[in-house]
């Protein structure tokens, strides 16, 4: 595995030569050292995002993890067949993977650089991902009422831990958004609002990701299996 | 182990001597960087011995397990069949250690005894922080920790004072969290049973209650008579009058839970912050209960999570020692409910 | 102040005057050095007008190579913090016998035990490794700067933030009384009332961002940012135990701040993960923050590998024997790293099948390593030896950590660990692997890089004489806690009753003292060094007969590191370069594209600094005017397009003229 050659301009001037034991690929004269032409790396950015989001799964991991050891410990107290809503929660997963059909067709438009319907589809994108939260905080707001808010047992506490953590990753995406609606047509399709609109779709995509997981694992699973 | 470490310390003294850059003697060869016997060799050799190692240590891992009953009782002799056990409750408290012996109905504070050669079985709890029970001429450690239950299985094979502590970290008083093990004959150890019985007093759950409040260097305390099920109560976090046993809990939430209209489970559920609301939180508690003076810092100076200590949290109680170990002095509370005092399933 | 209590709270929280601990003479007499010496370098800098200087050229700076050695001192300042807490802790322990108190009541004492370990690994150990891999990394694959250079400053910056927080709570309240990772539920809100534990929290939450972010930065430098030809198999292998170290660190931070935040939560909203009631699992926390914590250790030691592997293929004048293994060993344990968590509470109970695979998982972990030390040994075998202080460094590695290693495969023998667990024989065994492994290599890689990154070398005697303080200071120090802790004695007591081990805390205080002059006598070395600059000079960037691309440019490097991207056909590739006779150009320089400074991330961990602080002291308006505004910073920062400048073409060849010049002065 050594042996790869480098690459393939710099290995098309190399000739083998009277060769030192551990070298692979010398050359009789002194290859090309030195890259005089004009040398760019290639964008880092969507690698370095994703690995960003690769992190960012290890925390929901985290939180699923704990909301697996804790789901069932209601101390004496409601549990998901007492309180989930599953209609709700089914409309509140439909906006969501509707948001996230609607930012496509949003990127479509921007490969066919139409300003006015990128951002319309922008703007869909996000009144869909505000409805989820509303929904989510009214979902909440409902719950504590009825007393059964993070302080009352450990299965709430990991509750609102994982669907809170996840809905403060969607209000983050939605400042991300409107920012972007500023930039986009202050600036036009530059390369970097293009790169940036792709940032935000992998977020969103990947939100929807945690979310379908969420939705099966904690509340599926927590009304229908108890 | 020693079979790679010396050689491998001997050989970098030795090389890094003779490859020294003036030793002109040396062979010099830079292009010297791979052979695949020595490869084979460096990687197999750590690889047999962490095999051979392995072995032991699953096999050491099962015998030695604390969990598993004893079969010996010391190298030479095997466990009769019919041999007596010694039980022993192990309760972690701000910082000392309290003792049942469930069999004798005793039970006592920061002294623990068994006779020499009879096996014991320890059952550990802590009734606040996570602690440590570990008396190394006796046997390795294990957690004590609230609401749970460790154990561990021992034997002491001759007779003297040991000494016991906390070997996990727990707060200010973890220095001097230390006691006395005794390994005792058979006639040492009844007659200190008898001394027990004769000059403890009563152990019932105000007085654990009592007890339980933070100290340190607390003396030794002998209890004659113990409540009926205190140590499960201890163990299931319900000594409190009107609190639901852990175990209970357990039971409902195996059930399904107790649906939306159980708000007051929640207050019958609460067990940490009770210490807060009693006024005698943890870290103050070094001044009144040490009887050593207070030094600079010793209270706390910063604010306090707001509502949740009472302004006198700092104060001297009351004099320590007037009170403990007596029954039910200046206790505010009435017995538990006698449904609470249920033994646990 | 105020008459009106509510008025005051909600100005200031729950931070009042009690909060400063005038009363306690220790800390005074801290704090009033401490001040002295802040206000002697303030005015310094003003007196000489280098505000300006300080500002445009390091803290804004996105330069890699400032960067790094921005982390370096930062970490050199944490570690004479961490090491007073050292010496406190064993004069304590040398003293307190019998009726002998000591010095420090338990309320200190903790705070110290607890500070020191926090200190040490993510305020000194940290960033410390971050700095040599920030700075060497880039150079050794031939790249210009990182892949995302303002984040680079940026995660500087949070690591700061989070060692001034660290820092504050010894002048305004207090640290935890926990130990170093916090164990609920005596880290809980019940059991630890006071800002202790939310300073512990919040320094680290902060700093850990800063981690995180670093770890993605790295990764991507190192994946996309490669000189053409060097293919992985050719990478360094400084580089590849960067690259192994920051996949760690991205696959572990993140864990750490996810249960940290769920203590927060515990603490500041009532939750119920860590606590004994209402369902709460502490166990859960021990477990989470070990997943985290193991491969934290991993994170420290493989760039010391590293640095090692580099410094005795260089000293040794020869190639490094086995390069294919070195990287495959060092794979295997990043993997394994996480399989072996457990072994640090086998006596929680956990049955003995658990107990014994992670046991084993955690022998197996000696292995790879067992197969680097024979690599470095065999590739001194044969070899021309110099004996310059990063190579005595490497020697004094060898031989004391393969005796931590000894010591950390007998701990991951269950029956063996349940009597040696939380004892000094721990204590011991991880001080000889951190300071035996780590220290030791970043010793050596300071000694190692030093040259390169300021042009003139560290001074040998100084250098050597710091080697031998702390050698010997580490085996009088830690030797006797091997001992006591075969005898049973337990870690974090500030008092002991039997006086027959009072003589060992003796020894082992004696040993502490030898290590302080080994910090001293080290950092004589650097203003020795720096008095005598002139004299040190290294003209030809390539002071040890170096192997790497590192040693291809000049000492300090140029901003944009090389004028001409390097072309890699072999390993070694500077090595390769020399003795094939390369030629570098010395016209057609072409401008250089480069990021420019900004000064965001200063202002964006200032913020979060300050939102730290009044998310401790419950001074709510401080706390959401500090998050708003750092919304607003971090959303003003993406409107500015303008980040990036090309250096002239005339610039590098004047920069580049003067290298030749003085090249061909020698």
């Amino acid at each position: 595995m050594t042996a790869h050659p480098g690459t393939a301009d710099t290995a098309a001037k190399i000739v083998p030569q009277d060769v030192p034991a551990h070298a692979s690929a010398g050359g009789t004269e002194a290859p090309v050292f030195y890259e005089t032409k004009e040398h760019h790396a290639e964008s880092s950015t969507m690698l370095g995002f994703w690995i960003y989001l690769m992190s960012d799964a290890l925390i929901f991991a985290v939180l699923f993890a704990t909301y697996g050891v804790l789901g069932r410990n209601y101390a004496a107290g409601p549990s998901p067949a007492d309180l989930f809503d599953l209609p709700l929660i089914a409309l509140n997963t439909a906006l969501l993977l509707f948001s996230s059909i609607t930012y496509g067709v949003a990127m479509l438009e921007v490969e066919k650089r139409r300003m006015g319907l990128t951002l319309f589809w922008l703007g869909v994108t996000g009144l869909f991902g505000l409805g989820f939260l509303g929904i989510e905080l009214y979902e909440f707001h409902h719950l504590i009422e009825q007393g059964a808010g993070p302080q009352r047992s450990a299965f709430l506490s990991a509750f609102f831990a994982l669907v809170g953590t996840h809905g403060l990753h969607v209000t983050f995406g939605i400042i991300w958004l409107v920012t972007l609606m500023f930039q986009l047509p202050k600036r036009g399709f530059i390369p970097e609002n293009r790169r940036r609109l792709l940032c935000l779709g992998m977020f969103w995509h990947f939100l929807d990701v945690i979310w379908i997981g969420v939705f099966t694992f904690v509340y599926l699973m927590g009304v229908l299996l108890a | 182990m020693l079979l790679i470490i010396v050689p491998v310390i001997a050989l970098t003294l030795i090389f890094a001597r003779r490859y020294r850059a003036d030793n002109k003697d040396a062979v010099y060869d830079p292009d010297w960087h791979h052979s695949t016997q020595l490869e084979v060799v460096i990687w197999t050799a750590p690889l047999l011995i962490i095999i051979a190692l392995g072995a032991i240590t699953w096999l050491a891992t099962h015998t030695l397990d604390p969990y598993r009953p004893l079969t010996r009782i010391d190298g030479e002799q095997a466990l009769p069949a019919d041999a007596k056990h010694l039980d022993i409750q192990v309760v972690a408290l701000d910082w000392k250690w309290l003792f049942f012996y469930p069999e004798l109905g005793i039970a006592s504070v920061n002294e623990l005894a068994a006779p020499v050669d009879v096996p014991v079985s320890f059952k550990i709890t802590s009734a606040t922080v996570m602690n440590s029970f570990f008396i190394p001429a006796l046997a390795g450690q294990v957690y004590a920790m609230a609401g749970m239950q460790t154990q561990l299985h021992a034997v002491i094979n001759e007779e003297g004072v040991y000494n016991g502590f906390s070997a996990n970290y727990s707060g200010s008083g973890f220095s001097r969290m230390n006691f006395a093990f005794h390994g005792m004959s058979q006639e040492g150890f009844d007659q200190w049973v008898a001394k027990v019985k004769r000059e403890g007093k009563n152990l019932d759950r105000a007085a654990f209650m009592w007890l339980e409040k933070p100290s340190e260097q607390a003396p030794v305390q002998y209890f004659a008579t113990v409540e009926n099920g205190l140590y499960d109560a201890v163990l299931n976090m319900c000594v409190a009058p009107g609190k639901m046993c852990m175990s209970e809990m357990h039971h409902i939430d195996a059930m399904g839970g107790a649906g939306t209209e159980s708000h007051e489970n929640r207050e019958r559920l609460q067990y940490d912050n009770h210490r807060a609301e009693h006024g005698d939180e943890a870290s103050g508690a070094t001044f009144p209960a040490s009887g050593r003076p207070p030094r600079s810092g010793d209270v706390q100076p910063e604010g306090m999570k707001p509502d949740a200590v009472a302004p006198e949290a700092n104060q001297p109680q009351s004099e320590p020692d007037a009170h403990q170990g007596h029954g039910v002095p200046g206790s505010p509370d009435t017995p538990a409910p006698a449904q609470l005092n249920d033994k646990p399933n | 102040m105020f008459s009106d209590p509510d008025v005051q709270q909600f100005i200031f929280g729950r931070l009042t005057w009690e909060a400063i601990p005038y009363h306690d003479p220790i800390l005074l007499m801290t704090f009033v050095a401490v001040a002295l010496g802040g206000i002697a370098l303030l005015g310094a800098v003003t007196y000489f007008g280098k505000w300006g200087y300080l500002w445009n050229e390091w803290f804004t700076s996105v330069d890699h190579k400032k960067i790094g050695i921005m982390y370096g001192i930062l970490a050199i300042v944490m570690l004479l913090r961490g090491f007073a807490d050292a010496i406190m802790m064993l004069t304590q322990k040398a003293i307190a016998f019998g009726p002998n108190e000591g010095y420090l009541p338990p309320h200190h004492f903790d705070q110290v035990f607890t500070a020191h370990g926090v200190i040490m690994i993510f305020f000194f150990a940290m960033p410390l490794v971050t700095a040599v891999m920030n700075f060497v990394m880039p150079l050794q694959i031939g790249a210009r700067d990182v892949a995302f250079p303002f984040l680079n400053n940026f995660s500087f910056w949070m690591t700061a933030g989070g060692a001034a927080i660290t820092m504050l709570s010894l002048f305004v309240g207090e640290f935890a009384r926990t130990g170093w990772l916090a164990y609920p539920p005596l880290s809980g809100a019940a059991y630890s009332p006071g800002v202790g534990v939310d300073y512990y929290i919040w320094g680290l939450q902060v700093a850990g961002v800063g981690t995180t972010l670093s770890g993605i930065n790295l990764i991507a430098t190192i994946v996309k940012m490669r000189a053409p030809g060097m293919t992985m198999m050719k990478l360094p292998v400084f580089t590849w135990t960067t690259l192994c170290t920051n996949i760690l660190i991205v696959a572990a931070f993140p864990v750490l701040t996810a249960t940290l935040t769920l203590l927060t939560l515990d603490r500041y909203v009532g939750t119920h993960f860590f606590t004994n009631d209402l369902g709460g699992n502490p166990m859960m926390y021990i477990n989470l923050i070990w997943i985290w914590g193991h491969p934290e250790v991993y994170i420290l030691i493989l760039p010391a590998f590293g640095i090692f592997s580099e410094v005795v293929s260089t000293f040794c004048g020869k190639r490094l024997f086995g390069y294919a293994s070195m990287v495959y060993a060092t794979v295997v344990i990043t993997i394994l790293s996480y399989l072996v968590w457990l072994h640090h509470f086998f006596t929680m109970g956990s049955g003995a099948s658990v107990n014994a695979f992670f046991g084993i998982t955690t022998m197996i972990i000696s292995i790879p390593t067992g197969a680097k030390i024979f690599n470095w040994l065999f590739t001194m075998y044969r070899g021309r030896i110099r004996y310059e202080v990063p190579m005595l460094w490497t020697i004094g590695f060898m031989v004391t950590f393969v005796i931590g290693g000894m010591t950390g495969v007998l701990l991951a023998v269950p029956p063996a660990d349940f009597v040696l667990h939380n004892g000094l024989f721990l204590i011991a065994h991880f001080h000889n692997v951190i300071i035996g492994g780590v220290v030791f290599g970043l010793m050596a890689g300071i000694n190692y890089w030093w040259p390169k990154a300021f042009g003139y070398k560290l001074d040998h005697f100084w250098g050597a004489t710091s080697f031998w303080f702390w050698l010997t200071g580490f085996y009088f120090t830690f030797m006797p806690m091997y001992v006591l802790g075969l005898m049973g004695v337990t870690r974090r007591l500030n008092h002991f009753d039997d006086p027959s081990l009072q003589i060992w805390f003796m020894i082992s205080t004696f040993g502490a003292c030898l290590i302080a002059l080994g910090i001293a006598t080290f950092i004589i070395q650097m203003v020795v060094s720096f008095m005598r600059r002139h004299e040190l000079r290294d003209v030809t960037g390539d002071p040890w007969q170096g192997r790497t691309l590192e040693w291809s440019t000049s000492s300090p490097p140029p901003d944009y590191n090389f004028a001409f991207t390097p072309v890699i056909h072999d390993l070694d590739a500077w090595w390769d370069m020399k003795r094939r006779g390369h030629s570098r150009p010395t016209e057609g320089y072409r401008p250089i594209h480069m990021p420019k400074n900004t000064s965001t991330g200063i202002f964006l961990s200032g913020l979060s600094t300050v939102l730290a602080f009044a998310l401790i002291w419950y001074i709510w308006w401080l706390a959401a005017a500090s998050f708003i505004g750092l919304l607003v910073v971090a959303i003003a920062h993406t409107f500015n397009y303008k980040r990036d400048f090309y250096i002239p073409a005339e610039e590098v060849m004047r920069s580049e003229n003067r290298r030749n010049q003085a090249l061909a002065a020698e």
